[in-house]
């Protein structure tokens, strides 16, 4: 039987956050009262003209920057004809053949393209209303109308649902991390549609595709992509042919249907936009998009390699921005070290607090660079101090106070308390010393979890192994 | 040289609407026009840029600062149909065909 | 003063008057408000009920009152850009032109009639009936501003504001016997002006004479943040003094002066009359050429009516003006635009619409867009070796109301000479140029881009030399 191999390539719109629209000076909505936040601009009246946003276009360089994109030196706005109640004008200014930011890369993927556009407006159904002879009637709210997008398209480099759903996590990460946005997919700050295809393993012609659009979570994403991809093996496993359309991915049914489209043929009869003038990215803006670059979760991972820490450690706090902050955060404290550091995030932490940010947790990373330190000090040991970070978590503190509260402390070397404990153990595990002075040493687990028992842990086991060692005489 | 479904076409992409009578005429009328129109085909224009704008002016751009925005009764004063604080339209999913 | 002395006055004699208290701005708003109200021209669409709150102290233009074109945008008051799609609109601001010669003191007097979305050379595309012309009410005042240039030569306005995207502020100025000026493209701000075609598209003055027209337009001049493509200009514009040609180059283009083009005899004879006096006050005279000028109109007609048939889709029933409904949204669409849209107008968006479509863009508006650049370059050239470049204004005088109106393309053929300097966006003026058959004529100048002090120096000379003043006071008494 044929394989088939998923060709994908994504379009990504990201709304920037910005203070006010792209072409006129409302404020972004952030849930305000219908209607509130528009002008005679953003509602197109008669005789108005846009004025493009200086911020926009700003992110929009940050965002090629980011991506490895050529600049343009000139790019230019469009005209994109279409009529929608959404759309004001009956067009969409956007740009078309002369985009502010062409190619780059971001991890294994192309970028064929960034450019800026105005976002539509919120067309919301109302219901039936007597109004318009009783039929189904919708009402606009222009408040979202005129919001920065960057509209970011990929080559169909991605092979997969799962790396799709990957590749956008890292895209995500690197857009907040520029301050761009807020990347939020269900609030629809960042929505993506996919453009899919595939093709019998072997082939490098394309095969037809499709555009599935606005998945508004990382999960319909990889869901809705996977469910493209097995209705077109379906189809043409049983000789069908694939029809390129405009699809939406149900996630209530996963089913997927096809979507009509917003004006016939699509003729939308781009034409360069006469109101506005040629944006000119002047060596000015391109310094302050250059100074204003944080470091980026790819450069991020590998500054933190080469600290020492490891591979997968130095991915997960790097593509995760809090992770990152939370370790560069603790990494100040005196005497931390990077590769212990980061375990402890990565696992322990990680597993307490999930998906919530660390930094709003309680446990301060200076607590936690404390902790760590004491571990490395053998003042506790690792399974003591996995309790104490529970007490960090529930309730917050300094961890050397709850060692000595709890009295989780280990039991010195010296400590003549240690000795009489491991005196009683080997003599409760008579067979187990006997194995260890026949040279088993794994039998000294049973002297080691008899001492554990009763110092609850405190004990240091390297400690115990030597006053074994020294009683038995090895 | 434009033909009634040229016409019909156009006129759908432009959301008007036609009498019989008037698509006749508007063919005539547009063959008529565009015939004049097409002798700039006549000329030889490879190498020439096209004209946006006759003004050389680039950026013009706008600091991103908020102005206020318009009270609500006043974005919907000259509105045909409101409801709910908004723009009442006809339910795009009403329409069986995007005609 | 009486009344009809009052409007007698040239809109600057009007402002020394009132200066030096020989006259109140309250009078004169009266006496025009009251002629405004009683025009039978069908001038205006909206006439100002009440007195203007007095001007400031010292302001320039003193409380001059001022007529404007319905397609700008007034706060509160009727803007419908002569359409029935915008019928009773009354916009939440005021465009920015207007507000600044408020500003500087010429109040509102009324709004005057034009071609619908200022679409026509006639003034009969109006959804409100046409405008008559003063010299004779048979005839058409010329378009699209025939309401500002009626109201201006029947003295009901002292002056006006009109627009000019092909022709329209020059055209009717020569049709209705007084001076019209198109700017440079970018000296005047467009924000507020409801939009034909939004590169062509420009502000100007229709004036008495010379002199009024360089007064309003130096307070109209500005660079607007709210208009992208607004530049201002590089000083002032200076009031017009100098009687003299001397020195003065002109260029008379072949294309745009023949009769093989289309242009009346007696239209040509009142041209070369004035060439003459041009000579007389020592300017030279030589023929020039501008040999892409006969392919402006084609370029034209491609990108006025795209950018139109974009400009005029926001017109759905959604937000302002008229709705009628029809169950769908697209049926909401398609009757309100079919019903809202005159005759030309639908033509245009057809038109345009056709032009941007699949498969032609490249054929017509790719190709109009290389003819404009070759005809900026033109001129470029033209004025290496000219000051100026004259042409007859409009191919003929003032013709009969329903005389073109079944025929576009004859219609399209009064602004053959007027086009190339929108095209370009170089300044143009038209000033009164004599009689033909009794009827005015205009003479246009048109120079560099920002030349508007020499071409309005230019023009004022001509002028003296013409003497048109005293033919145009009898029109109007």
């Amino acid at each position: 039987m044929t394989e088939f191999e998923p060709v994908i390539g994504l379009e990504i719109h990201v709304q920037l956050s910005t203070r006010t629209k792209m072409f006129c000076g409302c404020a972004l909505s952030f849930g305000e009262p219908p209607n509130t936040l528009t002008c005679p601009v953003c509602l197109g009246l008669p005789g108005t003209l846009p004025r493009a946003n200086a911020q926009a276009i700003h992110f929009g360089l940050m965002i090629g920057l980011a991506l490895g994109s050529d600049l343009a030196p000139r790019s230019i706005f469009h005209r994109k004809n279409y009529f929608y109640p959404d759309l004001p004008k009956g067009y969409q200014i956007s740009q078309y053949d002369e985009p502010l930011c062409r190619g780059g890369q971001l991890g294994e993927v192309r970028i064929h393209r960034v450019h800026l556009e105005e976002d539509a407006a919120k067309l919301v159904h109302a219901g039936s209303s007597g109004r318009i002879h009783g039929s189904d009637a919708s009402v606009v709210d222009f408040n979202r109308g005129g919001t920065p997008l960057a509209e970011i398209v990929t080559e169909p480099d991605l092979r997969s649902a799962a790396q799709a759903r990957e590749w956008l996590t890292l895209l995500r990460t690197t857009l907040r991390r520029l301050g761009v946005s807020d990347v939020n997919m269900e609030e629809g700050s960042l929505r993506c549609d996919a453009n899919i295809s595939i093709r019998p393993v072997g082939v490098t012609e394309l095969g037809t595709k499709t555009e599935l659009k606005n998945m508004n979570s990382f999960r319909f994403l990889e869901r809705g992509i996977n469910a493209e991809i097995a209705r077109q093996e379906a189809l043409l496993r049983c000789g069908g042919q694939v029809v390129q359309q405009t699809l939406h991915f149900d996630p209530q049914t996963e089913r997927i249907t096809s979507l009509r489209s917003k004006e016939e043929a699509h003729d939308y009869r781009y034409f360069p936009e006469p109101d506005l003038v040629p944006v000119a990215t002047s060596e000015q803006m391109l310094e302050a998009a250059r100074s204003a670059m944080p470091e980026l979760p790819a450069a991020r991972e590998e500054r933190l390699q080469s600290l020492g820490v490891s591979a997968a450690s130095a991915r997960q706090l790097a593509w995760r921005t809090e992770l990152g902050d939370y370790f560069e955060a603790a990494l100040a404290a005196d005497g931390a070290e990077p590769q212990p550091l980061a375990n402890w995030i990565c696992n322990e932490l990680v597993a307490r607090v999930g998906e919530d940010d660390p930094n709003a947790s309680k446990v301060t990373p200076d607590a936690l660079a404390k902790l760590v330190a004491l571990v490395r000090q053998k003042a506790v040991t690792i399974g003591n101090a996995k309790l104490v970070l529970d007490r960090l978590v529930a309730d917050g503190g300094d961890p050397a106070a709850i060692v000595e509260a709890e009295g989780l402390g280990v039991m010195a070397g010296g400590d003549d308390a240690l000795d009489p404990i491991v005196e009683a153990a080997l003599a409760a595990n008579a067979d187990a010393a006997e194995k260890i002075r026949g040279g088993n040493m794994k039998a000294i687990g049973a002297i080691i979890g008899h001492v554990m028992r009763e110092t609850k842990g405190r004990a240091d086991g390297a400690e115990v192994t030597r006053i074994v060692r020294q009683k038995l005489g090895l | 040289m434009i033909d009634r479904e040229q016409v019909l076409h156009v006129a759908r992409l432009a959301r008007l609407e036609l009498t019989d009578e008037e698509v006749g005429r508007i063919s005539a009328e547009l063959s008529d026009v565009l015939g004049h129109i097409e002798k700039i085909g006549e000329l030889d224009l490879d190498d020439v840029p096209p004209t946006t704008h006759v003004v050389e002016v680039s950026n013009a751009l706008r600091p991103d600062i908020v102005e206020p925005s318009l009270p609500r009764e006043v974005a919907l004063a000259n509105a045909p149909a409101v409801a709910a604080s908004g723009f009442l339209v006809p339910s795009p999913q009403a329409d069986a065909e995007p005609s | 003063m009486s009344a009809t002395d009052v409007t007698l006055l040239t809109a600057a004699a009007a402002v020394d008057a009132i200066e030096r208290g020989e006259l109140s701005a309250g009078e004169l708003f009266e006496a025009y408000r009251a002629a405004a109200a009683g025009d039978e021209l069908n001038a205006y669409l909206w006439v100002a009920q009440d007195a203007p709150a007095p001007v400031r102290e010292g302001a320039p233009l003193a409380g001059v009152p001022l007529a404007v074109k319905d397609l700008f945008c007034t706060q509160g008051v009727p803007s419908q850009a002569g359409s029935r799609i915008l019928e009773g609109y009354r916009p939440p601001y005021t465009a920015s032109v207007v507000a600044e010669l408020a500003a500087a003191g010429a109040p509102l007097l009324g709004k005057t009639n034009q071609d619908e979305f200022a679409m026509g050379s006639s003034n009969e595309n109006s959804a409100f009936g046409p405008v008559l012309n003063p010299w004779d009410r048979t005839r058409v005042p010329g378009g699209s501003s025939g309401g500002s240039a009626a109201a201006v030569a029947a003295g009901s306005a002292p002056w006006a504001l009109g627009t000019d995207t092909g022709g329209s502020i020059r055209q009717p100025a020569a049709l209705c016997g007084i001076v019209g000026l198109k700017p440079t493209y970018g000296t005047v701000s467009r924000y507020g002006m409801i939009a034909f075609a939004s590169s062509l598209d420009q502000a100007g003055p229709l004036t008495r004479d010379v002199t009024d027209a360089a007064l309003l337009l130096r307070h109209m001049v500005a660079r607007d943040e709210r208009d992208s493509t607004s530049i201002g200009f590089p000083g002032e514009i200076a009031l017009p003094a100098s009687e003299s040609l001397e020195g003065i180059r002109l260029g008379v283009p072949e294309e745009l002066s023949d009769e093989g083009v289309g242009i009346e005899r007696g239209i040509l004879d009142a041209f070369n009359a004035t060439l003459r006096l041009a000579e007389q006050l020592g300017a030279t005279i030589e023929t020039c050429h501008l040999p892409h000028a006969p392919h402006a109109l084609s370029a034209y007609y491609v990108l006025a009516p795209a950018e139109a048939s974009s400009n005029l889709a926001r017109y759905d029933g959604v937000r302002y003006g008229a709705r009628v409904e029809d169950g769908g949204l697209v049926g909401m669409y398609t009757r309100t635009r079919s019903e809202g849209f005159g005759r030309e107008v639908k033509r245009r968006i057809m038109l345009g619409t056709y032009s941007l479509s699949s498969g032609y863009y490249d054929a017509y508006y790719g190709r109009a867009q290389r003819v404009r650049t070759k005809i900026a370059d033109d001129f470029r050239a033209a004025f290496e070796s000219f000051d100026f470049v004259v042409t007859p204004t409009s191919p003929s005088v003032a013709f009969e109301l329903g005389a073109k109106t079944s025929d576009p393309l004859a219609m399209y053929l009064n602004d053959y000479c007027t086009v190339p300097m929108s095209l370009a966006g170089i300044p143009a003026i038209s000033i009164p140029n004599g009689l033909s058959d009794g009827l005015p004529t205009g003479f246009q100048l048109c120079g560099p881009a920002f030349s508007e002090n020499r071409v309005l120096e230019a023009a004022y000379a001509l002028e003296q030399a013409i003497g048109f003043d005293e033919l145009a006071r009898r029109a109007r008494a």
